[in-house]
């Protein structure tokens, strides 16, 4: 295995803006994570092992040290409800009850036809805009359940 | 309330905020210009941001031109050096840096540039916690116009002051707000924080010199550079100058990150600023500067908000978002919510904080749901104590701790009333949507 040529590539670049190639690790992952398939296999470890001149273990140290980087395989949509102090004053706890409804997934894992993962998440620094969630890495705040219908209703 | 002059959200919100061409049009890199074209020295620039006052926004408080000025005389330490942004914006409450990067990138990146002439600095790394990806966007594309422009890179305005930004993604780790955890995080590894000494001015990034600042720290500086010393002396209290940025969250009207002057009591932010308590209900209890700040009870809304005011009520400014609770809400619940927090960020290197977290995750947990006793309520107190101060290597136990105490010190009864009543009397308002072990 190795990475395809243009991720490849975009990591030889990456690494020169450091004085140690090891530094590129973690914004490494975020970029395979992104494109391939959604979590971090063994075999993405392996490769970035190599590249980065680490064993595999001190890669799966760093992978499963980070809350963003997943180990297993997520839902074709990945939602994360924030259930931090200033979203669950305002509302998290509905907002988290109406998106495991419409979703049928439950809190850490995939619905069962495999189309979300729902997770927790701590605060995402959206304070003002409480309660909020996470779907696909964009945010989505203010929310309300007439609201969050409306966002998940648009991707069926 | 007499309009105060504004400067840091000037142009947020505007078209094309986030723009060279907006930047430039309304003033920007001019105080870049200033210390390259006249040319300033290098310790000019400390000592004007030194006699701004400028204070840290990042939560200690910790007077910038101070710490510029503790990175090593380059003339005997030839070393490579470095300048970190912390950007890792994760303080429960706090989400006013993201405001600054999403509107007006060109403002941070004209402040690393000054700073990093000041310092004599070879490379500046902005370090965005990666889930706000729409930010880091902007301020990648910002840096790459300001390339393209000369403003990034070699030779900069043609002057001989050279510096390259570069932008580095986190993962979702609140400890790496943490600057020796910051640090470790860039160099690829987990975040755990180092022991102090060595200080990051001394052995930093890859055992180099150096600097982390917040972003609105940096912000700050080429307003200060710009306008003078004299001018922010002028603005916000004695010993806090300057405006801040406040995101007030919570049971407001209008929750929002809000431009103040330091010294503004807390009562005008929440009234005059956010519109008052929602639903037209009355507050129970507030967080000054984000979570780690610890509850306070109502009758200290009146104390300004600046660094020495918040202090000597026993509290800190911290990053200065103020966290609202009405009187409908529980201080138990929230207490619960945020010992979960703590629990999930702590690094596991030290034991008082990775066993004292959970315990403390633990107890409020029981409480709330009724099964507490007034032996829970004991330890929490004594597992407090047992965890901070100083007591290990960072401060994220100190902030685990700092909360539980203040919920301790000015709510005991609502603790009293769980235990007593084997239940939370307030069970209504503090529902959960399932059952979610963390």
């Amino acid at each position: 295995m190795a990475f395809p040529a243009a991720l490849q590539a975009e990591f030889e670049e990456l690494i020169k803006n450091y004085p140690d190639r090891k530094a590129g690790l973690i914004p490494a992952l975020h970029r395979c994570q992104e494109d391939l398939g959604g979590w971090i296999t063994p075999e993405i470890m392996e490769d970035c092992a190599e590249f980065f001149g680490l064993e595999p273990v001190e890669v799966y140290g760093v992978a499963s040290f980070y809350p963003m980087f997943k180990l297993k395989p997520q839902g074709e949509h990945v939602i994360g409800v924030c259930h931090n102090l200033s979203c669950d004053l305002r509302g998290a706890q509905a907002v988290l009850a109406r998106v495991i409804e419409k979703t049928g997934a439950k809190v850490g894992s995939r619905s069962a036809d495999g189309k979300f993962t729902v997770e927790v998440l701590e605060c995402q620094g959206a304070c003002t805009n409480a309660p909020m969630f996470d779907l696909d890495g964009v945010y989505h705040e203010d929310l309300d359940e007439a609201r969050v219908d409306e966002i998940l209703d648009g991707l069926r | 309330m007499s309009a105060p002059e504004l400067y840091l959200l000037e142009r947020a919100g505007r078209e094309g905020s986030e723009t060279l061409s907006v930047y430039h049009g309304s003033g920007g890199y001019k105080a870049l210009e200033k210390v390259l074209k006249t040319p300033l020295t290098q310790a000019e620039v400390i000592s004007e941001v030194r006699e701004a006052g400028l204070r840290g926004r990042g939560g200690a408080g910790f007077p910038t031109g101070l710490k510029w000025s503790f990175m090593p005389d380059h003339e005997k330490d030839s070393r490579k050096r470095y300048m970190v942004v912390n950007a890792d914006e994760s303080e429960p409450g706090t989400c006013k840096d993201r405001v600054l990067m999403r509107e007006d990138p060109h403002g941070l990146i004209e402040g690393c540039l000054i700073a990093a002439f000041a310092m004599r600095i070879d490379a500046v790394y902005i370090y965005v916690r990666g889930e706000y990806r729409k930010p880091y966007n902007r301020l990648q594309a910002a840096i790459d116009e300001a390339r393209a422009a000369g403003l990034v890179g070699d030779a900069i305005m043609g002057s001989e002051f050279s510096c390259e930004i570069h932008m580095h993604k986190g993962a979702g780790a609140y400890i790496c707000g943490e600057e020796t955890g910051l640090m470790e995080s860039l160099e690829g590894k987990r975040g755990h924080p180092r022991p102090k000494p060595p200080f990051p001015a001394g052995v930093g990034l890859w055992g180099q010199p150096t600097t982390v600042n917040n972003v609105e720290s940096i912000f700050n500086v080429p307003f200060i550079i710009d306008r003078g010393a004299t001018w922010f002396a002028r603005l916000g209290s004695e010993e806090s100058r300057g405006n801040f940025l406040c995101g007030i969250s919570g049971h407001v009207e209008r929750p929002g990150v809000y431009e103040v002057p330091l010294g503004t009591p807390a009562r005008e932010i929440l009234e005059d600023y956010a519109g008052g308590i929602w639903k037209g209900r009355s507050l129970k209890a507030w967080f000054p500067g984000g979570s780690s700040t610890g509850l306070l009870p109502p009758d200290l809304i009146d104390t300004p908000m600046e660094h020495d005011s918040i202090k000597a009520i026993g509290s800190m400014f911290g990053t200065g978002a103020m966290i609202i609770l009405d009187e409908t809400a529980c201080t138990v619940r929230a207490s619960e919510v945020l010992a979960r927090f703590y629990d999930h960020e702590s690094c596991g290197q030290c034991s008082q904080c990775r066993e004292g977290t959970e315990w403390l995750h633990q107890i409020f947990r029981r409480i709330e749901e009724g099964g507490g006793s007034m032996e829970d309520i004991a330890n929490l107190e004594r597992l407090a104590m047992g965890m901070a101060p100083g007591k290990t290597i960072c401060a994220l136990a100190d902030a685990a701790a700092i909360p539980t105490l203040a919920v301790i010190k000015h709510f005991k009864n609502e603790l009293v009333a769980h235990v007593e009543q084997g239940c939370c009397p307030l069970k209504a308002n503090t529902a959960r949507a399932q059952e979610v072990r963390v």
